[in-house]
């Protein structure tokens, strides 16, 4: 049988020959045609003994068998190669540009406060929100600094003119976001005055603020988050807790220094400035005061219809604009309100 | 407060360091902004005297000094200094010294040998003066390192006190405080009454007792005028940041800087009569030490004699009865003002004096006797003079009141978070120099005259917290009850709000409140806004009363930047007089999102051409914020916009906010180049969120059909589609535009509103008979409501 061998191997040998579809298929026609070897082989079949007919049949269907798998190998690759051909002249340049609409920005403090949202819902704060123009005795009479307070002078206030052309002296722009407080009290008090102990108040109230005050460092407006909690059994290692948790999750520095100073708050007693400093960059080592804060005042508490034996509580006042400065390492407050995109465009 | 550390220090010497003495202060609430030396870091400066002067033989200018350094033989200076003179006493740098910026060597000067250099202050960094040599007084050892004579390794301190801290506006109080900190021994000055050399005196009448509850006067009769300040005295003075002026100023200054009581030198010649403190008399004026001529208002307090006023009460000294260098015979005040009287009375008058700023803030009224006589002491020590004997007028029952405070232990360990022993809380109150009752675990604590700020039980719990050191109360996470925060689906944030306009390409900003009142005008129609009584500027005059000011104007200062694209939007409040509103009475203030975006829609790019941003495209902007909620918007005007390009933007029926292009009046006014498209919209509009209903999803297949419908050009889609959807029925699912076509194949004044029609049953496959029905009767309403014709 070796001509069956050599004949299915100069098939094999011209498929491969074949290199496009039409070449194929005419060595297909020389071995399996009508005309083909094979198929003269199989019709010369007839002419053999009865007794080796089945032998010798049998043994060119397996021929036949080899050179059609052979066929279609070779079509396959053929196709294969024409597809190729084909994608290769479709490629694109993968490295130009997409298409489209870009993304914009967030404003880096929006960046800070909703960070230090996130932060204090997580320990069960709510949101607070409130007027910029504000009254005097939410701003400061409801917060223990009545009229001619030394305090007062602290704030430079921005005051309206009345319609009568007057200055209203009843309104002003607030100073800070501590006249939030008193809302969310009086309607935490109102809404819970039928209970004979109060669910805790926990909220952050963050804003704008007013103050007549311009330089590299002050703008006349910027911003603020107040924070306040009020329960039976708050006290001033729970406000150095929570205010320590948070400037190292701020900053997501564990080693953060954190320092509590005395100082004065007409509505918080006892009252405390924080310092942070920084364990390694630019400002390493350096005392950073960064928020106010303090044990609600009995007054306070009481404008906002807590009995202050009863409740205790704790405040906290920092400024996200410092915040935000601190974290991104930029060094000037004006920036944030010139609204230079170039600037604006780095945050996300 | 300023003060210079020696002195400090000469009061209560705890061994600390500057720098350890500083944080203790800081730590315990005094606060030190600043700590700087008192002099410049040089070395090997002495005492000396100038024994000779010859002129330099070789220059005119220059003098050849034989000067004296306490050493066996005089050294040979060359000097330029103009003052220098034979028997002056100066400041002598000697070889190897080095000073600020020079270091001092053995040098010829015009060929003549130089062995150091006399000095002028700037030379020693102790002033910017460079007149001339710096005099020593003419009794400084020679010899001596000059740091030592004129203690220069001393500090100046100034503190940043909170006003509570009015006991800390002296030397003494500080000294008190260290002392109580530290638990060095207080040196308090000792302080004795002086006896009256004559029998003077004038009569106080504390007509307003409400004003001035205590005042101590004393004449002292033939002073020295002339009299200069002793060295020490100027120094400790000009270190506590007060200029020296006259020996009988700088006193009453040193007095008031060490004890924290206010004084007042009248000339006594000037003075007739009894001394009053009154209040003033319909239009009396008088004119201030500083040039001012005030009308007092009727509560501020004078002080006058029989006949005139001679100054404002713990404010300042008339002009006319103040001492000068032809005094002779002065009154001196020493007086008691409670802080009700004297709060905002010099702020009133735009300026704050030392007085004032202790008076406000409250002053020791037992002190008046002891600093008039520790004035008196320092007077007749220094410049002679005969004093008479104190006049003191008090009105006990003015006097601020002391009330003991209870305060709980239990009480205060429940604020602090820490359990402090009884024992150590008695120990730290009566070091703070309260007195204290002990009552089983609680204490009755009476404060003393010199604390205004401690009124209530929190007050002491501050203090002993204070002393204790607020970084020795533990930090503590708090324990709470946990109950869940509400998420709803029924509102979104703002937060969430902004991150979808950022997604949309805009730059988010923050301008300010208050705007020009100009941009009022033009992008509000605001004639009359809110106007700031005490603007910052006047560009920074008037509440706004919409964002678009502010984003027009950030889109300037970005174009002035030469960034032509600019996309940006900002969340925040306006504000506007409406009489009905609240929380504030009488002031509407709502939150609202505006954006702006200019120039090219898209960023300049490979494959997408080059087009200006249209109204179209912002309003895919608007309806997208507001999605899947639908919107109507409808044809408006607006001040700020381009009367032809201008929607109100319309939900429910309600309008919620405005769409358009900027009106080319106001591009042209601002050079704006092309015109912006611009939005401004409700926040609680767009806070709101619908929650979702569930609608049958059909599993029939859906039947589409376009119906292209010629109408005429002026025709707007938003009716005629509301006519077609209100007239489809049931099985119509969406009516959509997808095509407008103008031009070729239809006349000049029509055009072609082309609609997709999708419709599809939940039971049942359509019928082609009931579909077609349904496209010939939305034809019919077009045709019939809208003159619309099929288009060939």
């Amino acid at each position: 049988m070796d001509n069956l061998d050599q004949l299915v191997a100069s098939a094999t040998s011209d498929f491969a020959a074949a290199t496009e579809p039409a070449k194929l298929e005419d060595a297909k026609a020389r071995y399996l045609g009508k005309e083909g070897s094979l198929t003269a082989l199989l019709k010369g079949l007839g002419k053999l003994p009865a007794e080796e007919r089945k032998g010798a049949g049998a043994a060119i269907n397996i021929a036949k068998e080899r050179i059609e798998s052979a066929l279609t190998t070779r079509r396959d690759a053929l196709k294969s190669a024409q597809l190729e051909a084909q994608l290769a002249t479709e490629a694109l340049d993968v490295t130009l540009p997409g298409r489209g609409m870009p993304r914009g920005s967030l404003h880096p403090v929006t960046i800070s406060l909703d960070r230090i949202e996130q932060l204090f819902r997580s320990i069960g704060f709510e949101v607070a929100d409130g007027p910029e123009i504000e009254t005097d005795w939410h701003n400061f009479t409801a917060l223990n600094t009545p009229e001619n307070h030394p305090a007062r002078s602290m704030h430079d206030t921005f005051y309206l003119q009345g319609e009568d052309g007057k200055v209203q002296d009843d309104v002003l722009l607030r100073t800070h976001t501590s006249p939030v407080q008193i809302r969310a009290m009086l309607a935490h008090t109102e809404r819970y005055k039928d209970l004979a102990t109060m669910p805790e108040l926990r909220v952050i109230c963050p804003g704008r603020v007013y103050r007549v005050d311009s330089d590299a460092t002050h703008s006349p407006m910027f911003h603020q988050v107040e924070g306040l909690w009020i329960g039976e059994s708050v006290s001033f290692a729970d406000l150095r807790g929570v205010v320590a948790d948070f400037l190292r999750r701020f900053f997501e520095s564990d080693d953060l220094k954190v320092r509590f100073r005395p100082s004065f708050f007409p509505f918080t007693e006892p009252s405390a400035e924080i310092d942070v400093a920084f364990m390694s960059g630019s400002l390493e080592g350096r005392w950073l005061e960064i928020a106010g804060c303090g044990m609600v005042h009995p007054n306070v508490l009481r404008f906002g219809g807590f009995d202050p034996e009863k409740y205790t509580g704790f405040a906290f006042g920092m400024g996200p604009d410092r915040l935000t400065m601190l974290r991104y390492g930029i060094n000037d407050l004006r920036l944030f309100f010139e609204g230079d995109l170039r600037f604006l465009a780095q945050f996300h | 407060m300023q003060f210079s550390e020696s002195w400090l220090r000469s009061l209560c010497n705890p061994s600390l360091s500057s720098e350890e003495l500083c944080h203790v202060l800081t730590m315990a609430g005094l606060e030190v902004e600043e700590r700087r030396a008192a002099g410049a870091d040089f070395s090997n400066v002495v005492v000396a005297e100038v024994l000779s002067v010859e002129k330099h033989p070789d220059a005119d200018k220059l003098k050849l000094c034989s000067v004296d350094v306490g050493e066996a033989n005089p050294l040979q200076i060359v000097c330029g200094a103009p003052n220098v003179a034979a028997g002056m006493k100066v400041p002598c740098a000697r070889v190897g010294a080095k000073l600020p910026g020079i270091d001092i060597r053995k040098a010829k000067v015009r060929g003549i040998e130089s062995s150091g250099m006399l000095c002028s202050a700037r030379e020693l960094g102790l002033s910017d003066d460079h007149g001339g040599l710096l005099p020593l007084a003419a009794d400084a050892p020679v010899g001596e390192d000059i740091r030592r004579h004129l203690d220069l390794d001393d500090h100046l301190i100034t503190l940043k006190l909170t006003p509570n801290r009015a006991d800390c506006l002296s030397l003494l109080g500080i000294a008190r405080e260290l002392s109580a900190l530290t638990g060095t021994p207080l040196l308090a000055p000792d302080v004795k009454p002086i006896a009256a050399a004559v029998a003077d005196t004038r009569q106080v009448v504390l007509d307003a007792p409400a004003s001035c509850s205590r005042y101590c006067g004393r004449i002292i009769r033939g002073v020295n005028a002339n009299a200069p300040t002793p060295e020490w005295m100027k120094r400790r003075i000009e270190r506590s940041g007060i200029r020296s002026i006259s020996f009988l100023v700088d006193v009453t200054n040193y007095v008031m800087l060490e004890l924290g009581q206010p004084l007042h030198a009248f000339d006594d010649a000037e003075l007739s009569g009894a001394i009053h403190v009154r209040l003033p008399r319909l239009g009396e004026q008088l004119l201030l030490l500083n040039e001012q001529t005030v009308t007092p208002s009727a509560d501020t307090a004078l002080i006058a004699d029989d006949v005139k006023p001679l100054a404002m009460a713990g404010v300042m000294g008339g002009e006319h009865s103040g001492i000068n260098e032809a005094t002779r015979d002065l009154f001196l005040e020493s007086a008691f003002f409670p802080p009700a009287a004297i709060a905002g009375k010099a702020r009133a008058l735009g300026f704050s004096s030392d007085a004032s700023h202790r008076y406000e803030r409250g002053v020791d009224f037992e002190l008046q006797r002891k600093a008039i006589e520790r004035a008196t002491q320092l007077i007749v020590d220094t410049c002679g003079g005969q004093p008479g004997p104190v006049t003191e007028a008090v009105s006990a029952a003015h006097l601020p009141s002391r009330q003991p405070v209870r305060l709980r232990t239990a009480r205060a360990a429940r604020v602090l978070g820490i359990r402090l022993a009884t024992e150590r809380i008695e120990a730290m109150l009566k070091g703070l120099g309260l007195a204290v009752e002990r009552q089983g675990d609680d204490f009755l604590v009476t404060p003393p005259s010199f604390r205004f700020d401690i009124e209530i039980e929190a007050d002491l719990i501050e203090e002993i917290a204070r002393v204790h050191g607020y970084d020795n109360i533990p930090s503590q996470p708090p324990v709470a009850q946990m109950a869940m925060m509400p998420v709803t689906e029924m509102s979104r944030t703002p937060m969430a709000l902004r991150r979808l306009v950022a997604e949309r390409d805009y730059h988010e900003v923050v301008t300010f409140s208050f705007v020009e009142a100009e941009w009022e005008a033009d992008f509000a129609g605001n004639a009359a806004p809110i106007l700031l009584a005490n603007p910052i500027a006047s560009q920074m005059g008037v509440m706004r009363s919409s964002l678009i000011g502010g984003l027009v104007g950030t889109l300037i200062a970005n174009r002035k930047r030469q960034t032509e694209r600019v996309r940006i939007f900002e969340l925040g409040r306006c504000f506007k007089r409406d009489a009905s509103a609240g929380p504030v009475t009488g002031f509407a203030q709502p939150l609202r999102l505006a954006g702006v975006a200019a120039g090219p829609h898209l960023p300049e790019q490979w494959g997408a051409p080059a087009a200006r941003v249209d109204f179209y495209d912002i309003k895919a902007d608007v309806e997208a914020l507001f999605a899947p909620r639908q919107l109507e918007f409808i044809k408006a005007g607006h001040p700020a916009l381009h009367p032809g390009r201008c929607a109100t933007v319309s939900l429910d029926g309600r309008p919620v906010g405005v769409l358009g292009e900027l009106h080319p009046r106001w591009v042209q006014k601002y050079e704006l180049g092309t015109a912006p498209v611009i939005f401004e919209l409700d926040l609680a509009a767009l806070l709101a969120t619908p929650f979702a209903r569930y609608a049958e999803v059909s599993r029939f297949p859906a039947v589409i059909r376009d119906l292209a419908l010629v109408v005429p050009q002026s025709q707007t889609l938003a009716p005629l589609l509301a006519a077609l959807r209100s007239a489809a029925p049931a099985i119509v699912r969406d009516v959509a535009l997808f095509d407008v076509y103008q031009g070729k194949g239809l006349g000049e004044s029509e055009k072609s509103l082309a609609f997709r029609i999708v419709m599809q049953d939940t039971q049942r496959t359509l019928e082609d008979a009931e579909v077609d029905a349904v496209i010939a009767s939305l034809l019919a309403i077009a045709s019939s409501s809208f003159n619309a014709s099929l288009r060939g």
